[in-house]
């Protein structure tokens, strides 16, 4: 569990990027933290695994302030993926990147190479054990970065702005990923402006501008409120804009999901003609 | 990162931001001439103090204030070594003597580093180009140099990054042995320097898509020129060299502690 109480913090050069965060999110929750660039989202999570300290306030993992304990300590627990995989790999080969966290967390020899073994298929880059990390595209750096902090098992992900740069096919294979992640048991954040992938998927959001929270709720909920949207630079998802001029013919506005959509439409089609 | 904010150009105006690039290098030059001239530490103690004025005259005491703490590590390094060498290998003398002189060593490194943090905080890096330019450096050199210089804030706050990525997966700095240390820049290394030269590939075609080099004269949008103020400024410079020339040969500078 995640508990950040009245969290400050100002960078060294005097930029205020949070302004008094308080929020608690629970084992086994899927949360998408979003906001315009600037709004202390990357912040606030740096925050989750001990990167940052607050200036003013206290964050607690599991009941433990992160000023007590190392960021080697926490990571065991809150995996962070960073935004661009070139910031993490350095390694010979993919295989030794996934086990260099390993390592550092004093795995032995035999738990490590089955703990590869395991990310690497998971992640579906088994073809790619033997081959530099610098060598691969974009895409499959991603999943390289993902695979060597997944390998050690945290029991809390965060992701930061995992659909960057991803085709269509890979984003929905990573919705996919993420929701079975979810499902056993792990806590998921992620952080992310990509509003039509977290209307699919439904999360908790906490929405975010000027370095303060402003909205905490369902994805259905808030994804929908046009003015809570603004607020944070976003534009809503795309089927929610097309209920939202519905409106007056009677739809619901609070629509997420193209399944969803189409079953008022096709509902009103079979009962409409009656009417 | 805070002690390269202390050599990053910061854009505000006043009198010292206003002289010519070149007026302010001689400047530099003269001071480092200085503080290699004296190895006393009163004379090195009033060529720091007497480059404060302008530091406040240029609106930048926040940022120069945070170099001198930032570079207060290797000041103090000099200082240990100088104490250590000159205890062991000195031949005999008095303690005081050792201190005293150390603290020399030290102004001396500092009076250096204040006075680069001067230039390079009033002095943007396109302007310094540009005087270059104007001086028959050719252009190639220059925008290599300009370049450099723009790229070191970028590369600072990479290598934060880099370091935060690391550390979330386990990586922990201070511990183990001194070799052990050392490698564990191996993974803060090795990505900064990947990507250091992806992005030079990339910003040479960025160049070339932007027609560089497709004539052979530039032109400019500014030119500089020396006005009386940088003259001034320059002779200012020079006559004060000259003095400390002279009193670094004719007068006897007393030691703070006689030993």
């Amino acid at each position: 569990m995640i508990e950040a109480e009245d969290v400050h913090f100002t960078y060294p050069n005097g930029v205020e990027a949070l302004r008094g965060v308080s929020l608690k999110i629970s084992d086994g929750e899927f949360v998408a933290i979003m906001g315009q660039n600037g709004a202390g989202k990357t912040t606030l999570v740096k925050h989750f695994n001990g990167l940052l300290k607050p200036t003013r306030g206290r964050v607690l993992v599991d009941e433990v302030d992160t000023r007590n304990v190392s960021v080697a300590t926490l990571a065991r627990k809150v995996g962070f993926v960073f935004q661009n995989p070139d910031h993490q790999l350095f390694s010979e080969n993919v295989e030794d990147e996934i086990s260099f966290a390993l390592k550092n967390f004093g795995f032995d020899e035999e738990t490590i190479r089955k703990r590869v073994d395991w990310a690497l298929n998971l992640l579906d880059l088994t073809q790619y054990r033997k081959s530099s990390p610098f060598m691969l595209s974009g895409g499959e750096r991603k999943r390289v970065a993902l695979a060597s902090v997944l390998a050690w098992d945290p029991k809390i992900l965060i992701l930061d702005e995992p659909t960057i740069g991803q085709d269509s096919y890979q984003k929905e294979r990573l919705r996919q990923f993420i929701i079975q992640l979810n499902r056993q048991g792990k806590t998921v954040i992620i952080v992310t402006h990509d509003i039509e992938f977290v209307a699919e998927c439904e999360p908790r959001v906490i929405l975010m501008a000027n370095g303060k929270v402003i909205a905490d709720g369902e994805a259905r909920e808030i994804l929908t409120d046009p003015d809570l949207v603004e607020e944070s630079s976003l534009v809503l998802p795309e089927i929610t804009q097309v209920f939202v001029r519905l409106n007056d013919f009677g739809f619901p506005r609070k629509v997420l999901g193209v399944y969803e959509a189409k079953r008022l439409i096709l509902d009103r089609f079979r009962g409409g003609f009656k009417r | 990162m805070s002690l390269f904010d202390g050599l990053r150009f910061r854009n505000v105006s006043s009198t010292i931001h206003k002289f010519d690039p070149r007026a302010k290098f001689i400047y530099v030059c003269t001071l480092f001439v200085m503080a290699v001239l004296f190895n006393q530490l009163i004379p090195l103690l009033i060529l720091f103090f007497s480059q404060i004025p302008l530091v406040i005259l240029a609106k930048v005491k926040k940022e120069w204030l945070r170099l001198i703490r930032g570079s207060i590590f290797f000041a103090t390094l000099i200082f240990v070594m100088n104490v250590l060498s000159l205890y062991f290998y000195g031949g005999h003398r008095s303690l005081a003597s050792i201190i005293e002189y150390s603290s020399a060593m030290t102004f001396r490194f500092i009076v250096l580093v204040e006075s680069f943090s001067i230039f390079f905080l009033t002095t943007s890096p396109d302007m310094l180009g540009l005087s270059l330019e104007q001086m028959g450096v050719p252009y190639e050199f220059c925008f290599a140099f300009t370049t450099a210089i723009r790229f070191v804030p970028v590369l600072a706050e990479e290598a934060q990054t880099i370091i935060d990525a690391q550390r979330a997966r386990g990586l922990e700095f201070e511990r183990g042995s001194f070799i052990k240390k050392t490698r564990n820049y191996v993974p803060i290394l090795i990505p900064l320097i990947v990507n250091a030269i992806r992005r030079s590939l990339e910003l040479a075609e960025a160049m070339e898509s932007r027609a560089w080099g497709a004539v052979k004269k530039r032109t400019n949008l500014y030119t500089l020129k020396m006005s009386k103020r940088d003259y001034a400024f320059i002779s200012i410079s020079i006559f004060m060299l000259a003095v400390s020339i002279c009193v670094r040969l004719f007068v006897p500078i007393p030691n703070l502690i006689q030993a």
